[in-house]
């Protein structure tokens, strides 16, 4: 953006002043959280079993359901951005949706569907004794059904507003179109694509309501940071805010990282 | 306004906007109407739907909110300075922390007790007889939390009877942990007996074997807006139409 002197560098007292309501809004909290955050014995309390099991958890499976969210959800969005098909529509709206559903729905709709007792599950359980509740495999699920939309919403819009004109040229030139794909169309959206991996990786990261619905909790197999958080609050407020603090300070610093890379990349 | 508040059952978080909300829109100054907002223990929720609206009858213009949640979760509301009135939990410890933190009005009466029950879904598909089933590693065992009333008994239970659970799940309520039973998706965990005789259809139950209980306590709280009106409502629980609702209920007597 170029800078020019004169009007635009002032602020109308309107705007300051609800742009101030703002950033107290967000801030106010965080800060709440601080004050609280017990100083002197945080080393001893980020190192008890708890908090490495959950930490360790809570890597694990939001890295591994922000790339099942890119593996899967890339295809979904390059469908839903280049192709015309019958009830695009609908699978988009399907898509985004649970973004919007409170994510204990969520999870309870999974277990409906691939819990032991449910219309998936129970033949999968039967044919192959794979079992998705009360395991990792269940919270990488749970994440990724929350986490990927944010995937898919992202490098859909980046898709859309991409410029076509390299790949019909490379088309042209003889490439198949899943070179095409992967050769031109993936590295100019390479910014968003980033973009919507982080803002995956961060949902799965904070995911709590259909983790705990879906998979359970269970310290050292499900239990999750958000999860061990919120059992913490019921009976060691010390841990609870000593793990809230890692996940404000892990999740600040990559967003912090990003700057606005995801508004300024086209 | 206050019309639209009957009494609901409404847990958690959620329950306390709600009731900080109609406290700032005037209704517990209203003169016709008195609004009581009452913290209970989520295995207390429909004895004290029951008794709520009986109150209410027997007191013309008391408005009962009864907001409903895990024990400790409350207390720490309570604590952080959440308007309630009256505070009923389901073990000594979580009372006993709301004391020390002088928001009780009184001292805490016991009002009922509750025991725990083995439960699997029915059917029984894993073969569930007694609590030493909580042992198998065959089968999916859901416990409450440890730090939560329900899950702090299921360890004391367990530990009496040498008894190693090989647990799958801590659930964070035992509202939570009874619905994946009823689902199916665990094959057995120690819930209350109340819990237990709240879906008599859909579980079977087995005594643990173990002779332990835990106690209900409830008290009024400082802050209450109407004093008079809260030690009324615990007046109301521990006399004789309360007792006859909770012991309904599946509680046993104090």
């Amino acid at each position: 953006m170029t800078t020019r002197r004169g009007t635009e560098e002032r602020i109308p007292l309107l705007l300051g002043v609800l742009a101030s309501l703002a950033i107290a809004l967000v801030a106010i909290p965080l800060v709440g959280l601080l004050v609280r955050v017990p100083w002197s014995n945080l080393g001893s309390l980020l190192t008890s079993d708890v908090v490495l099991d959950a930490l360790r958890l809570s890597l694990i499976s939001s890295i591994a359901a922000a790339a099942l969210s890119t593996v899967l959800g890339v295809p979904l969005a390059w469908l839903l951005a280049r192709r015309r098909f019958r009830g695009r529509r609908v699978v988009r709206a399907a898509v985004t949706l649970p973004m919007v559903l409170p994510p204990v729905v969520g999870g309870a709709a999974l277990l409906f569907a691939l819990g032991r007792r449910g219309v998936v599950g129970e033949p999968l359980d039967a044919i192959t004794g794979i079992v998705l509740p009360f395991s990792l495999a269940g919270v990488i699920v749970a994440n990724t059904f929350v986490a990927m939309p944010f995937l898919v919403l992202t490098v859909e819009g980046a898709l859309t507003n991409s410029d076509r004109g390299v790949e019909a040229a490379a088309a042209s030139l003889g490439a198949s179109p899943l070179r095409v794909f992967w050769k031109v169309t993936l590295p100019a959206i390479a910014p968003s694509l980033r973009a919507g991996m982080v803002l995956a990786w961060a949902r799965a990261l904070g995911e709590f309501g259909a983790t705990v619905t879906f998979a359970g909790n269970l310290q050292g197999r499900t239990q999750t940071l958000p999860l061990a958080v919120f059992v913490s609050l019921e009976n060691d407020r010390n841990a609870a805010l000593a793990m809230s603090l890692v996940m404000v300070a892990v999740s600040f610093a990559v967003l912090l990282g990003l700057r606005d890379r995801w508004w300024n990349n086209r | 306004m206050c019309t639209a508040q009957r009494i609901v059952r409404r847990t958690g978080a959620v329950g306390v906007v709600l009731g900080v909300l109609s406290a700032l829109v005037g209704c517990g100054t209203d003169s016709d109407s008195d609004t009581l907002i009452v913290f209970a223990a989520s295995s207390l929720v429909d004895a004290f739907a029951e008794i709520g609206a009986a109150f209410e009858e027997q007191n013309a213009g008391a408005d009962v909110m009864i907001t409903t949640g895990g024990s400790s979760a409350l207390r720490a509301q309570i604590i952080d300075g959440a308007p309630a009135a009256v505070f009923a939990s389901a073990n000594a410890s979580t009372m006993d922390a709301v004391v020390e933190a002088g928001d009780t009005a009184a001292q805490p009466e016991v009002f009922a007790r509750n025991r725990l029950e083995v439960v699997a879904p029915a059917g029984n598909a894993g073969g569930v007889s007694g609590l030493s089933d909580l042992a198998r590693s065959d089968l999916f065992v859901g416990l409450c939390a440890a730090g939560v009333p329900c899950g702090d008994l299921s360890r004391d239970v367990l530990g009496e009877a040498g008894v190693t659970p090989s647990v799958d799940t801590d659930e964070p309520d035992a509202r939570a942990l009874l619905s994946k039973i009823v689902d199916g998706e665990l094959d057995v965990g120690l819930v209350y007996a109340t819990d237990a005789a709240s879906a008599v259809d859909d579980v079977v139950a087995f005594a643990t074997g173990v002779d332990m209980t835990t106690p209900y306590l409830i008290a009024p709280l400082d802050g209450a807006a109407d004093p008079e009106l809260a030690a009324a409502f615990v007046d109301f629980v521990t006399g004789p139409v309360g007792r006859a609702v909770l012991s309904d209920k599946g509680f046993a007597a104090p």
